[in-house]
């Protein structure tokens, strides 16, 4: 009790000590406390932006811009990242020695060296060496690459499209709230439902694609090299712990869970689905969602290529113009604890939901 | 013929086989003739190299500051001994046969005060150099040292203090580790690059290579402990409760006894953190610190080496591969050795 006391009290005097100097400091050179600047108008431009932006819009919004942008480039880092991941996964487990000695290869030069290193490589060697607007390079599909990044065609979408696109999250959301516990259909068919949808929407819409006019392309969206960059840069590095994490967690699987479903009677295929795959999931979630979270931290280091992340932007450009230091890092800083503390708290959920039963 | 039927055994082994062939021999000679045979070792500037080649001059010519930043070169000799004594300190606690404590005390303690009266002089009679003046591989090495000697202490607190009975003492532990893991490494350095003066008396300044490490301190202490902890929860409840049997203090259960086996669980877990924690401190050079990746940007920024990016970033990816490779080969040997003497 005493020792609590006493830890306590240690623990509260330092907190008052450095809000005593924060608050000294602050009075001394007159500034106030509080969150009224994020009304206050921006002024300044964001080179990229996803959700519409506007020199006159308010600071709080240019955070709400920012984190999209940080987001869009974690949503894309992680979707490239499990791609290449799993690849390397399936080189190294492929039995083939040339395909295997490859995948371990740039597994250990990718993991022993900064992810800094990548980003900034990737940006001022390889993008740099892309050929300017005119000599752009087709990668089929509408996609042109060149050295001012990558132009995509811009969907239109018909209005009865997105109505089906709203039903069918609808029935996600209601086949999710009445599925039936231990079975896997209602993990599968809802992501395969929309998986559907944006097949269906994709091939029915409009695509606007990129056209040369002049010296520059017009038409279809923009991804700048800096997003490129940085989403490359983590999805390479990522994908050689993600690769890592798959091959552990399918030959972590005992050999006799495929022998005993053969003999019961079972398919390949139903072995795979109904035995395997469940088991490997199990093993492979826990991992894979801290590596996702690592993915959403290290979108900040776009802050080293000038890409308008919510660190760059909102945590320097707004800091230094409101001064309001304290105030911007309390936002930035909770902003991720929420992301990691929910994510982490779901992550227990579901982690108690998939454990053994035997083991609890 | 084994190795044959292994390479085209299947159809899509055969296929997979001539793929990845085909992409040797489209990257492989490429990069050799260009790493090496057409490369430009000695030139003065960058219109003297062979324009088809690397330009490794401007590496060489610049190895200087690649390793000691604007560390005076007359003082140079000081970082080398300092090196040379991590170095034998690292090895004696590694390899020696007899007296490892005492090689392993000297590491932890011996080293970062011999080592910091060496690079911060001012006694002794050696000139001062400011640590504004510290960078290169240098500031890597020292930053990633400093910080797992400093932070190693504070994580077997964190780690005791999370398990403890006491419920203040393990809520405010969690909450701390928890804050620490949650947060961007980057934003937490530019915080306190920034903001550290604020919560200070007035008038009193850090250095910002301080700052650097008292932030990477805090932040590696959080994953240290949680490694730690792992470590702490292997070790099995008989060890206690025979130590407590034999007449043993309850903190002396846990220092002498449960501490060493936890620890000794826990290296693999160590050594991963150390080689992320070396990688990491090149994320100083974002918010104004020279280490290699800083003094690489701006070495390239010199209108005789520019346009030499390739080469500056390839060799700092070089340097940190061979260390980071280093950090790993150790690890697998103390892993190695612990598990042999416990069978």
């Amino acid at each position: 009790m005493l020792w609590q006391v006493l830890a306590l009290a240690c623990f509260i005097a330092a907190v008052i000590w450095a809000g005593h100097n924060a608050a000294n400091n602050m009075a001394k050179r007159g500034i106030t406390f509080g969150f009224d600047f994020l009304l206050r108008p921006a002024g300044f431009d964001i080179p990229f932006h996803l959700l519409s932006w506007d020199v006159n819009n308010s600071y709080g919004w240019a955070l709400v811009v920012t984190f999209a942008n940080s987001l869009l480039a974690a949503a894309l880092s992680i979707v490239l990242a499990s791609a290449l991941g799993l690849l390397l996964a399936l080189m190294r487990l492929s039995g083939n020695p040339l395909a295997a000695g490859t995948s371990r290869a740039i597994m250990e030069i990718v993991r022993n060296t900064p992810q800094l290193v990548q980003i900034i490589f990737v940006y001022f060697v390889l993008l740099q060496a892309l050929p300017p607007p005119r000599q752009s390079l087709h990668l089929g599909l509408g996609l042109v690459l060149n050295v001012r990044g990558l132009l995509v065609p811009e969907p239109s979408v018909a209005p009865h499209m997105l109505f089906l696109g709203v039903l069918s999250l609808g029935l996600v959301i209601v086949g999710w709230l009445c599925r039936q516990p231990g079975r896997i259909a209602g993990l599968v068919l809802p992501p395969l439902l929309l998986l559907a949808w944006l097949i269906a929407a994709g091939w029915a819409a409009d695509w606007l694609q990129p056209q040369l006019k002049g010296f520059n392309y017009v038409g279809g969206y923009r991804l700048p090299p800096e997003l490129l960059a940085l989403c490359l840069g983590i999805s390479i590095y990522t994908s050689a712990f993600i690769s890592e994490i798959i091959r552990a967690s399918i030959i972590s699987l005992p050999h006799g869970q495929t022998e005993a479903a053969l003999s019961l009677g079972m398919t390949r295929r139903q072995a795979m689905f109904l035995i395997l795959l469940p088991q490997a999931l199990r093993t492979l979630i826990p991992p894979l969602t801290s590596q996702y979270l690592n993915v959403i931290k290290s979108t900040t280091l776009g802050a080293a290529i000038a890409y308008p992340d919510v660190l760059q932007i909102f945590g320097r450009t707004v800091l230094n113009q409101s001064g309001r230091a304290l105030e911007v890092m309390a936002l930035l800083l909770g902003l991720f604890l929420a992301i990691n503390l929910l994510t982490a708290a779901a992550m227990n959920r579901w982690n108690r939901k998939l454990a053994l039963q035997g083991l609890r | 013929m084994k190795f044959i039927r292994a390479l085209f055994g299947t159809p899509t082994n055969a296929c997979l086989s001539l793929a990845m062939i085909a992409l040797f021999t489209w990257t492989i000679p490429r990069f050799l003739r260009w790493a090496l045979l057409d490369a430009t070792w000695d030139a003065v500037s960058r219109r003297a190299c062979a324009p088809d080649g690397a330009c490794w001059a401007f590496v060489k010519a610049r190895l200087p500051l690649l390793i000691y930043g604007r560390y005076p070169v007359g003082e140079q000799w000081r970082v080398d001994l300092c090196f040379l004594l991590l170095a034998v300190a690292c090895a004696g606690s590694l390899f020696a046969k007899r007296r490892r404590g005492v090689f392993l005390l000297g590491l932890l303690a011996g080293v970062p005060i011999v080592g910091g009266f060496l690079l911060v002089g001012g006694a002794f009679g050696l000139p001062t150099v400011e640590t504004a003046d510290w960078g290169g591989l240098m500031l890597n090495v020292i930053l990633s040292f400093v910080t797992i000697a400093a932070a190693l202490p504070l994580a077997i607190l964190l780690a005791f203090a999370r398990r403890s009975q006491l419920p203040v003492v393990s809520w405010w532990a969690t909450a701390f580790i928890e804050f620490w893991r949650g947060v961007p490494l980057l934003a937490v350095l530019f915080m306190g690059l920034i903001m550290l003066p604020m919560f200070l008396p007035d008038g009193m300044t850090v250095p910002n290579l301080i700052r650097a490490i008292v932030v990477l301190t805090l932040f590696e202490s959080a994953y240290l402990a949680e490694t730690i902890r792992g470590g702490l929860q292997g070790v099995p409840s008989g060890q206690t409760e025979a130590a407590l049997a034999l007449g043993m203090h309850h903190v002396k259960v846990q220092v002498l006894v449960v501490l060493p086996q936890a620890l000794r669980n826990s290296i693999p877990g160590i050594i991963n953190i150390v080689v992320d924690l070396f990688k990491d401190t090149t994320l100083v050079s974002i918010v104004g610190l020279f280490d290699l990746m800083g003094v690489i940007t701006q070495s390239l920024k010199d209108p005789s080496w520019v346009g030499l990016a390739t080469e500056g970033y390839t060799f700092a990816a070089l340097a940190f591969f061979v260390c980071c490779l280093l950090f790993s080969l150790t690890g697998g040997y103390l892993e190695h050795q612990f598990s042999r003497n416990r069978r």
